[in-house]
């Protein structure tokens, strides 16, 4: 489990418009990292190809490499489906299905795909997904409830139970708590925390405070103007790019004198 | 958690400020109102003044109506525009309109389902109406109902079993054409050339008459038994009007309002839902299968059953391809086969006893209640559906 992410030269677009243009980075395997910059500017972009799920928008394409443990997820006899099962992504809003109850949700990446688990197995694997995410104490009792009857925060956990039930190697965040309140943010970091144990966590983010404190490593993104590409301007660890940014429009976006 | 001393916190202790004051001034906000049962007295004295008046024209329900409608409109109005002011006058104006106009817009279904009740109720309790078929009745027995007062023989067990086996032929033909003509839609195309086609020529089908529909269907069929009978040999001697003919009419009327209704409800279904399939590392058939359509399974169903309450009613197609029999047919590829339209149809204008048509009307009038009873039904049905069916959102 956990791998690391190395992207090449990597140029992202949507049909002829060049979204995010040369990113050279290597993510590490076992830690956060955060991303961060203005709207628009290309990190969700960036982080939902490294999934291959910007592909499901019509005209979406990328060139460079995107290396996965040194292995290239755009070649082309690579079956997207295949980097899905390895890089889980927990959405901005939290998505659980309205059809299906708790427990089918956090066994939902298993059901979904027609694989057939024994009562015992599928017991273990719902209880250590909400476990990890520090779930199942709340929600043990109402296992066979619809998942849409918890609380903002507890289906963003679910979200992510649903994630980890499946065991991918990397997970990717995409503002996991912008639509949550400060306590079940807290949660979400908490978890996040204990989940870079087991799994790289790539995070995207517009919460500076949260980029501090959860990540090990931070990227800043910009754009030069509206219809510009997206690059990315610095990437270090995140005390350096909070305390000794090299950049000058780093140091402007991170002490808040942007624009 | 101690409190820091707000405003409102250190104030409260004294109560809100004269409370007895503020009440027994006038404040400037408020302006006159009216009291609540004027508007009932209003309505009163119109139902009044307006039957009054249409007694002096000769009373009747429908200068009744439309006195009183006039005399409350009016007078509820210039109450408003004299006691409170122009702006509420014209709002009260404005909304009896608008209740008046669904009032119109009601009038005739409940004349409709008044007059078809009260005429049809006689047939539909005469012994044996709804277990018996037409077969053995015949103009004496009519002449004898009519004349002697015999009971009204004869029933509508062979048009019910009929619209039943004709209608479900026709659901089963035109929902997985439908359902995946609107799936390839709304999940596939990505506004290609194809897409454009498919719905503009779905729009084009929904404008096609029925009766039209129907020619297709019998001509298709005709087509379809002599080229299979002259590469075969077999079936020469079967004719095109059957029950499935009359099915497959029925399909093309259905195809496009089912096209129509399930592409509006899984346009509906959030993408998110999509994409935490996709991103669970779901193939896309699955997530279909298995997120998407469980999502929109309520709407599909009561899209579907709309549809079906769509052609139940249809008369002309069926007419002109499964024909017109008096005897039950369970067989939809063999034989002629009778609908409850057709059934009515043909007791209206071919009496059975043309000289005693008493005892046809009767039982048109009966099935035409049978009719809209299964239309309403199925309409109560697609509700319960939906409500049963739908995604669960309780618990919070």
């Amino acid at each position: 489990m956990s791998k690391r992410v190395d992207a090449v030269d990597l140029n992202v677009y949507y049909g002829d418009f060049l979204a995010v243009e040369g990113i050279n980075m290597s993510i590490d395997a076992r830690a956060v990292t955060a991303f961060i910059g203005p709207s628009g500017c290309g990190k969700t972009t960036f982080l939902r190809s490294l999934n291959r799920m910007h592909e499901v928008l019509p005209g979406a394409r990328v060139k460079g490499e995107l290396l996965l443990d040194g292995e290239n997820i755009y070649d082309p006899g690579v079956d997207p489906v295949t980097v899905r099962t390895q890089v889980g992504m927990v959405f901005q809003r939290p998505n659980p299905f309205p059809t299906m109850s708790l427990r089918e949700n956090v066994l939902a990446g298993y059901k979904l795909n027609g694989a057939r688990l024994s009562k015992s197995e599928s017991d273990d694997i719902v209880e250590s997904a909400l476990s990890s995410a520090n779930l199942w104490a709340e929600v043990k009792d109402r296992l066979d409830r619809p998942g849409s009857g918890l609380s903002g925060g507890q289906q963003q956990r679910l979200c992510i139970a649903r994630t980890i039930a499946v065991k991918p190697d990397v997970i990717l965040m995409d503002e996991p708590c912008s639509a949550l309140d400060p306590i079940s943010t807290l949660a979400i970091e908490d978890l996040i925390g204990e989940l870079q144990r087991d799994y790289t966590v790539i995070i995207v983010t517009h919460n500076m405070q949260q980029a501090a404190r959860v990540s090990q490593k931070t990227a800043f993104f910009n754009i030069a103007g509206t219809g510009k590409p997206g690059k990315l301007i610095e990437y270090d660890d995140t005390t350096a790019i909070f305390n000794t940014p090299k950049e000058k429009s780093t140091e402007d976006y991170v002490s808040g004198r942007f624009g | 958690m101690t409190q820091t001393p707000t405003p409102t916190s250190v104030q409260s202790p004294a109560g809100p400020p004269q409370i007895s004051e503020r009440t027994s001034r006038r404040s400037s906000l408020t302006q006159n109102v009216l009291p609540s049962w004027l508007w009932m007295a209003l309505l009163g004295a119109a139902v009044v003044l307006g039957a009054a008046l249409s007694a002096l024209l000769g009373f009747n329900l429908a200068t009744w109506f439309i006195f009183t409608a006039v005399i409350y409109v009016v007078s509820s109005y210039i109450v408003t525009r004299t006691r409170v002011n122009k702006r509420r006058a014209t709002d009260a104006l404005w909304m009896n309109l608008i209740y008046l106009a669904f009032a119109l817009a009601i009038l005739p279904l409940i004349s409709v389902i008044w007059s078809v009740a009260s005429v049809g109720i006689q047939g539909l309790m005469a012994p044996g109406f709804l277990a018996s078929d037409m077969q053995g009745v015949t103009g004496l027995t009519d002449q004898s109902s009519q004349t002697e007062g015999a009971p009204v023989l004869g029933g509508i067990r062979h048009a019910m079993i009929g619209s039943l086996l004709i209608t479900i032929a026709a659901t089963v033909i035109s929902v997985p054409i439908g359902l995946m003509t609107s799936i390839y839609l709304v999940e596939y195309s990505r506004g290609g050339p194809l897409s454009r086609a498919i719905t503009f020529f779905v729009d084009v089908m929904t404008g096609i008459p029925s009766i039209v529909a129907g020619l297709f269907a019998g001509a298709a069929m005709a087509w379809f038994l002599s080229v299979f009978s002259g590469v075969t040999g077999l079936l020469s001697t079967q004719r095109s009007t059957l029950g499935i003919t009359a099915a497959i009419a029925l399909a093309v009327l259905m195809v496009p309002v089912v096209v129509r209704t399930t592409e509006e409800i899984l346009r509906v279904v959030p993408n998110e839902l999509r994409e935490a399939s996709y991103a669970l590392g779901v193939r896309k058939w699955r997530t279909i299968l298995k997120v998407v359509l469980p999502t929109a399974i309520s709407g599909i169903a009561s899209g579907v059953t709309l549809a079906i309450a769509r052609v139940i009613g249809e008369t002309a197609p069926i007419l002109v391809t499964a024909g017109f029999v008096v005897n039950t047919n369970w067989n939809l590829f063999q034989g002629w086969m009778t609908a409850l339209p057709v059934y009515i149809f043909r007791q209206f204008q071919n009496p059975t006893s043309p000289n005693f048509s008493d005892p046809s009307e009767q039982r048109a009038w009966a099935a035409a209640l049978v009719l809209i009873l299964i239309v309403m039904g199925l309409n109560l049905f697609a509700r319960l559906i939906a409500t049963l069916f739908a995604p669960k959102q309780t618990g919070r």
